[in-house]
């Protein structure tokens, strides 16, 4: 997320004399803007031939993209996941709409977990997934969010005319910042909110806001905060905005290989919404083909 | 794609990418000479720090940051004599950054031009009563004129190109801190592919016209010094 692709990394930091000479007289030498460029293609060609690498374990691999809100829960889940199949699951994260457009320009994942229910629906719409394996694996809730304690007891904390920020997650990309819009709107402090928001490209970065002090209050996921007793919070009810679904699809890159659909599967597990409760999701009742799993 | 989404962030990256230069200059020559003078035993050490950003990733400068300007850090300070909380999310929290992340590329070519000119001319301008001033007015820095115009030229250009700082303490406000890279980013995103072609491929000839520019210079001062 936050790379500098084709930043010249390698201007010379502090030449040694000889090099300091070729600048100087710039006669047969290659420059060091060429060389600098000339590295970042490489590391460029690196990066390629790294993503394609993986790690085998004792059974199957299967590739999963997973919403960087669901990072903690995800990998609790993979460990038991590996532990009850004897498959390995390779975890990348990043936000929904960042792996949406990697699997668009083909990357090699095999299952999708979103943070929302729009990525997937494409993803089946536009045949990159395989239809029908689409399902709701999470239910995220909002959280008003304060890193010094008493600062928020309710709705009522976005009133205060002390409040200087808020941060979220950018409503037009995340389903956490649309959440709080609706939030928002139905609490009527729109105006107040776009006076005073701070956005984040994704609601960890909305977090950093808050957990840094920059903004006194965010609105975050509540599996972000639910393992932390400090600061103060608001559980937004669910009736003030549109249910946050993550939903999880099966990629065309993951039809053939076995590991994945157990991985899908795996997700409605009862361990795995054991996992997901305890990280702040709700889990949906059991989707009409089952949870499977063991 | 229209109008009112592409051009505010153009002018802000513009007004940034001046400002900063500006304070870049300022700041840099007078480290660029000092580092091309001294004798100082280390002073490569201090070439070093001024150095780092071309090495650290821009998510180490931007985590520092966030907590410097922050409430708690010496920027909350500064914020709170203006009656705000924080200078995130604000311009003057990018020019920081930006100065920050920018100065290797406006020092290092300027430190090499100094360099460049040698003690030479400077003892001869001593000799004709020159004051140490004078000498580095009507000496040095018409001589080292192409680092100068190079320092400036590839700071404006990073600092127009900067991405991961900027997200980190930006906060993606329009008309303050989303700038065209953040822009160009959210465009991506959000499945905008038109604008965000548009917005790159922009950026790629300027890029391109900068890079270009800044070779032909270093040509040129190293002709001259022949």
């Amino acid at each position: 997320m936050t790379q500098r692709p084709g930043t010249p990394g390698s201007l010379p930091v502090g030449p040694s004399r000889p090099a300091r000479a070729e600048l100087r007289t710039a006669h047969g030498a290659t420059p060091p803007i060429l060389v600098a460029l000339q590295s970042a293609i490489l590391i460029v060609h690196l990066l390629a031939g790294m993503a394609s690498a993986g790690t085998p374990s004792g059974g199957a691999t299967v590739r999963v993209a997973v919403a960087a809100n669901f990072t903690a829960a995800a990998r609790e889940i993979a460990a038991a996941f590996e532990d009850a199949t004897g498959d390995g699951a390779l975890l990348s994260f990043g936000s929904t709409g960042q792996l949406y457009a990697q699997i668009l320009q083909g990357a090699p994942f095999e299952v999708f977990l979103a943070a929302d229910e729009m990525r997937p629906g494409l993803a089946e719409r536009e045949g990159l997934a395989v239809p029908g394996s689409r399902r709701t694996y999470a239910v995220g809730r909002l959280v008003l969010f304060s890193a010094e304690a008493g600062r928020v007891t309710g709705p009522d904390a976005l009133r205060d005319p002390g409040l200087r920020r808020i941060a979220l997650a950018n409503p037009a990309l995340a389903p956490y910042g649309r959440a709080a819009l609706e939030v928002a709107r139905a609490l009527g402090v729109e105006d107040i909110l776009r006076d005073r928001q701070v956005i984040g490209q994704n609601v960890s970065q909305a977090h950093q806001f808050v957990r840094t002090g920059n903004a006194e209050v965010g609105f975050l996921a509540l599996a972000q905060v639910v393992r932390s007793a400090d600061g103060s919070r608001w559980l937004v009810p669910e009736r003030l905005h549109g249910p946050i679904r993550q939903q999880a699809v099966l990629l065309e890159a993951g039809r053939q290989n076995p590991a994945a659909a157990r991985f899908l599967d795996f997700l409605g597990s009862r361990a795995a919404r054991k996992i997901l409760r305890r990280h702040g999701y709700r889990a949906e009742p059991p989707a009409p083909h089952g949870p499977g799993g063991p | 794609m229209n109008a009112e989404t592409i051009w505010p962030p153009i002018r802000l990256t513009l007004e940034l990418a001046g400002v900063t230069t500006v304070f870049l200059l300022l700041l840099g020559t007078p480290i660029a000479w000092w580092l091309a003078r001294t004798r100082f035993r280390f002073k490569e050490a201090v070439a070093a720090l001024v150095a780092l950003p071309l090495v650290l990733p821009p998510t180490v400068l931007g985590f520092y940051l966030l907590i410097a300007l922050g409430p708690d850090g010496p920027g909350g300070f500064v914020a709170r004599l203006f009656g705000e909380r924080s200078l995130a999310f604000s311009f003057p929290g990018l020019v920081i950054g930006s100065i920050l992340y920018s100065l290797p590329f406006t020092v290092q070519p300027i430190r090499g031009a100094f360099e460049a000119v040698g003690d030479r001319p400077l003892e001869a301008a001593a000799t004709l009563r020159a004051s140490p001033w004078d000498a580095f007015w009507t000496v040095a820095v018409p001589l080292a004129r192409p680092g100068l115009i190079a320092g400036g030229v590839l700071g404006f250009a990073h600092t127009v190109g900067e991405f991961g700082v900027i997200l980190m303490i930006g906060g993606n406000i329009p008309g303050a801190t989303r700038v065209l890279s953040i822009a160009i980013y959210d465009h991506v995103e959000l499945m905008e592919w038109g604008t965000a072609h548009l917005l790159s491929g922009s950026l790629l000839v300027f890029s391109f016209v900068v890079v270009a520019v800044t070779l032909s210079l270093q040509k040129k001062m190293g002709g001259r010094d022949r």
